[in-house]
């Protein structure tokens, strides 16, 4: 294995220029003749615009030109791009998002109207001018009460504010029922996945710039996909064919989900840039993003669990209701439905599951995909509910997991999916190894000494990555493919430029990618270029969300690289006068089988570009491959983790003392990173679990509306981790064997911290703690301790 | 508008700047060194930090003009001249201390002024120094990793994987 191919912890390429303030992030394009404009976005939550007079404003210094909802004529909503079928088999409500406020504002932060200026500064303050006459609504904040009769309505041209009401597998509905009639034994929890903000570091950016010369568009924005974008908006919202249209998202700030969607900035800066003939930017302040990038989680439910005498489950039923703000946002239907509920099985062997998931609009920020997506939330549920029945059943909760496991594969689910391949007891005996599950007690008599009280909670988790195919998707309702795609250019002395339809915004592909063709091919990984993240070099590509870009877009990456080392053996064949059967691809060198005789890489590249002595009759000049990988199932990703807590009993804050992740990722490309992306998702899950929370008043307005509000982890909020991913069960489906590892800690780690402070709890006397609601802060923790 | 001077990684510049104007806006947009970033609009978050006299300071709680004579240093004057990244910059490579890399110019600013106050802080110092650095990606790990690492201490006991 070269030092720097598959399975290396290989310096990151993208490193340097990030070190030393070499990055182009979007915010750092500055274009000639660049106008900029603010966006007067509504301070209540709901409302009916009586009137807007922007005259004053328009006289104000620098201000080239005001835009509200009337002038936009011909520009479409921002579309959806998921369809969830509802339990009846009727399609979901779809209301009309436009890009400014038409006749109504749903939300705090929904933009009413924009202005363009020379300077950012006079854009602002000639906004501050703008005088909107607004007759105010009561706002639907509560779920449930959004779905009483007689509630305000979100859209006056919908039914109601239910978007629909899902079941799954609908069919199995009345035999779970018959199933918890009979049960021995039925654990019952309430809970709430607290609202989370993505919040990645570099606020949303978007400069629009537009050609007259050659009508052509282009658009630059912070996207963890721009040929989504590109397909979006030119298609549903601003009627720009794609060959006009180029879409670049350069070095992006984190994304987190959070960046996948299309949002009405990136349409408003590509069309004002055409109306002005002038470049217009758009940047974000982080107030901004608080009230506009699309938020996270919002689910309030309850999960049933049917056990028999053993301990073995019987039946899953679920109730949820899914916040999905005031508008659809680009896959926010998907996320509750088709990313939630068929993981409801988690780890185990339950025969019979129902879910039922009714989606809600009420007037706060849209809520789509953050970290994770859907499987945090079936995860909380399911790992909460497990250890709540083991302590009601009189059973460890570790045995009472290991006894319902799945351990034979490929499993069918009764929730649709099939998992491929996975040995959970490795995973799990590992994690109580590294966490010294056995030294527990004396751990906690410790901390007892010292008046603290310790917990030790463990929780499981499965996830479905690279969600895929696209026929099966299509299905589900999914209004694009969810394949991916990569060029292989090979240059004419050797080295290589791959264009991939992934994009990295964090990841390393640009370091990782390299290693899988340079592996592939036996060269430096040094040899090989990433490039990504132009819709104008890089083949059509779905991006990077769900997990996917290893296991997807690696795939992409591979098959191309097989073609183009069948291409080259041909060449080699050629040049050594042997049979192509014969030759043998071996640390950068064709080989004739059983001799010494061989052509190295670079002189069977030359000879593909100056084709002196080349087999033309039979083959092209040139070595470039582009292939498209759509995968025939998802990933499962699954693992164990432990933490464990101390809880102050006098102020009920509590201290992460450690925290210990056995994941099973399948293959490995690059250790070091993917250590790395763990380390990320779990510091995102253990600030759900006690830190986050979005939180909204009586009247819509958003309470945790910046840093100093909304509690982001902190280096001193948590510790140093112990990460393990050697139980590896590759996939068997992808060439690589790689199951993706973007998430897995946001969605396993929200639950171990919640059973480690009940552990803790229970383990201190105060029975009655069965659960508390996320974030557990400290007044929360305090509370349920004193609550009788 | 009024006019502002100071010196930038060594260099002396002069500017125009509104009585408004962020040292940050100063550095971004009239200097064009655009490695300082903005992430928040509280001073929370960090991504803007730079030197000013040596001392870490988040270049948007400050006006272009209070910084009128004052040696600036930010995240384009750590390196050497040639490139060779300095030893904690170094540091966060090795240690994979950065993901999208946002955060980044302001973590390394921070780390370097403690460093300059306190060379061998132990994990506790590190994490509390930082505190007001916000990172959405590495989780702190591999951040704290580096800045140990930097100040010559052994870590291999915080396990994590470093770079080959």
């Amino acid at each position: 294995m070269p030092k720097d191919g598959i399975g290396a912890s290989s310096k990151r390429r993208e490193d340097v220029r990030f070190l030393t303030g070499r990055g182009r992030y979007t915010d750092d394009i500055n274009l000639r003749g660049q106008a900029h404009v603010h966006f007067l976005r509504s301070d209540i939550a709901h409302g009916r615009i009586r009137s807007i007079d922007t005259a004053a404003a328009a006289a104000m210094p620098g201000v080239l030109r005001i835009f509200t909802a009337a002038d936009l004529a011909g520009v479409g909503g921002i579309p959806c791009g998921w369809q969830v079928t509802d339990r009846f088999g009727k399609p979901m409500q779809e209301p009309k998002h436009p890009v400014l406020a038409e006749g109504k504002v749903r939300h705090v932060g929904d933009p009413i109207a924009a202005v363009v200026a020379e300077t950012a500064e006079q854009a602002r303050d000639a906004a501050e001018a703008i005088v909107v006459d607004i007759e105010d609504l009561p706002a639907v904040l509560d779920m449930r009460a959004a779905l009483a009769e007689g509630a305000p309505k979100v859209h006056d041209d919908l039914t109601g504010n239910l978007c629909y009401d899902w079941g799954f597998v609908e069919e199995n509905r009345e035999a779970v029922n018959a199933a918890f009639a009979t049960a021995h034994h039925v654990t019952t929890l309430d809970l709430v996945n607290n609202r989370l903000v993505a919040n990645p570091m570099e606020p949303r950016v978007a400069v629009g710039d537009y050609d007259f010369a050659t009508d052509h568009h282009t658009l630059y924005t912070t996207s963890q996909n721009p040929h989504v974008i590109r397909l979006l908006m030119g298609a549903f919202v601003l009627g720009i064919p794609e060959h006009r249209l180029r879409v670049v998202a350069p070095d992006v700030g984190g994304g987190f989900g959070s960046k996948i969607y299309h949002y009405a900035e990136e349409a408003f800066v590509t069309f004002a840039a055409k109306a002005l003939r002038r470049p217009v930017k758009w940047t974000a302040s982080r107030s901004e993003a608080f009230i506009s990038d699309a938020q996270g989680r919002d689910h309030v439910g309850r999960i049933e669990l049917a056990l028999d005498a053993e301990g073995n489950f019987l039946a899953l039923r679920t109730e949820t209701y899914a916040n999905m703000g005031a508008y659809l946002s680009t896959f926010a239907p998907s996320i509750p439905t088709w990313l939630h509920g068929t993981l409801m099985a988690g780890n185990y062997r339950t025969p019979l599951i129902y879910v039922n998931v009714k989606a809600v609009f009420t007037n706060t920020v849209p809520v789509d995909a953050y970290r994770g997506a859907g499987r945090p939330e079936a995860t909380f549920q399911l790992e909460r509910v497990i250890d709540k029945a083991a302590r009601e059943i009189g059973m460890d909760p570790v045995e009472l997991r290991r006894r319902n496991f799945v351990t034979e594969f490929p499993y069918q689910t009764p929730v649709a999916v099939v998992y491929d391949t996975g040995d959970y007891n490795a995973t799990l005996d590992r994690l109580l190894q590294i966490a010294d599950r056995e030294g527990f007690e004396a751990r906690r008599l410790d901390s007892a000494h010292h008046g603290r009280l310790r917990g030790f909670g463990i929780a499981h988790y499965i996830e479905a990555c690279g969600i895929a195919p696209s026929n099966l998707v299509g299905q589900l309702g999914a209004r694009a493919g969810l394949y991916e795609s990569a060029t292989v250019r090979v240059n004419a002395t050797g080295s290589i430029s791959v264009f991939t339809g992934s994009h990295s915004h964090g990841q390393g592909h640009e370091t990782t990618f390299a290693q899988v063709v340079a592996d592939m091919i036996g060269i430096p990984a040094a040899q090989v270029d990433i490039v990504h993240g132009d819709t104008s070099n890089t083949p059509m590509g779905m991006g990077t969300y769900g997990s996917r870009s290893l296991a997807v877009g690696g795939s992409a990456l591979v098959k191309a690289t097989t073609k183009i080392v069948n291409k080259a053996k041909k060449i080699a064949a050629h040049l050594l006068e042997a049979a192509e059967a014969d030759i043998e691809l071996k640390d950068g060198k064709f080989a004739v089988a059983g001799t010494d005789r061989s052509v190295d890489w670079g002189a069977v590249c030359l000879a593909a570009y100056v084709p002196h002595n080349y087999p033309l009759e039979s083959l092209e000049p040139g070595l470039e491959e582009t292939a498209f990988y759509d995968p025939s199932n998802f990933t499962y990703p699954a693992g164990a983790y432990a933490c464990e807590v101390e809880v102050d009993p006098e102020t009920g804050k509590v201290t992460i003392c450690r925290f210990v992740a056995a994941d099973d990722f399948g293959n490995v490309v690059n250790p070091m990173i993917v250590e790395g992306q763990v380390h990320g998702g779990l510091a995102q899950g253990i600030g759900q679990a006690l830190l986050e929370n979005c939180v909204y008043d009586g009247n819509g307005q958003l309470l945790s509306g910046s840093f100093m509000d909304y509690a982001m982890p902190r280096a001193d909020d948590l510790p140093f981790y112990e990460v393990d991913h050697s139980c590896a069960t590759p996939c068997t489906h992808n060439p690589l064997g790689v199951k993706g590892c973007g998430e897995a800690g946001a969605i396993g780690s929200p639950p171990a911290v919640v059973n480690a402070v009940v552990d803790a709890l229970q383990r201190a006397g105060y029975a009655h703690v069965t659960h508390i609601d996320m974030p557990l802060t400290p007044a929360r923790v305090w509370a349920a301790m004193h609550a009788n | 508008m009024a006019k502002v001077s100071m010196k930038i990684n060594g260099q002396v510049v002069t500017g125009e700047v509104e009585g408004r104007t962020l040292l940050v806006q100063f550095l971004r947009e009239g200097q064009g060194l655009t490695g300082t970033h903005v992430g928040c609009d509280t001073s929370q978050c960090g991504a803007c930090v730079v030197h000013v006299d040596g001392q870490a300071v988040k270049s948007c709680t400050l006006l272009a003009l209070e910084a009128e004579g004052a040696d600036v240093r930010t995240i384009e004057g750590m390196a050497a001249p040639d490139g060779t990244l300095s030893p904690l910059q170094q540091a966060f490579q090795d240690h994979h201390g950065l993901q999208c890399g946002f955060c980044t110019p302001g973590m390394v600013m921070s780390a370097a002024a403690l460093l300059a106050e306190n060379p061998r802080p132990t994990e506790t110092e590190v994490r509390h120094y930082l505190e007001g650095n916000i990172c959405r990606c590495t989780g702190y790990h591999n951040i704290v990793k580096a800045v140990l690492a930097a100040s010559g201490q052994d870590v291999s006991r915080f396990g994590g994987i470093a770079a080959e």
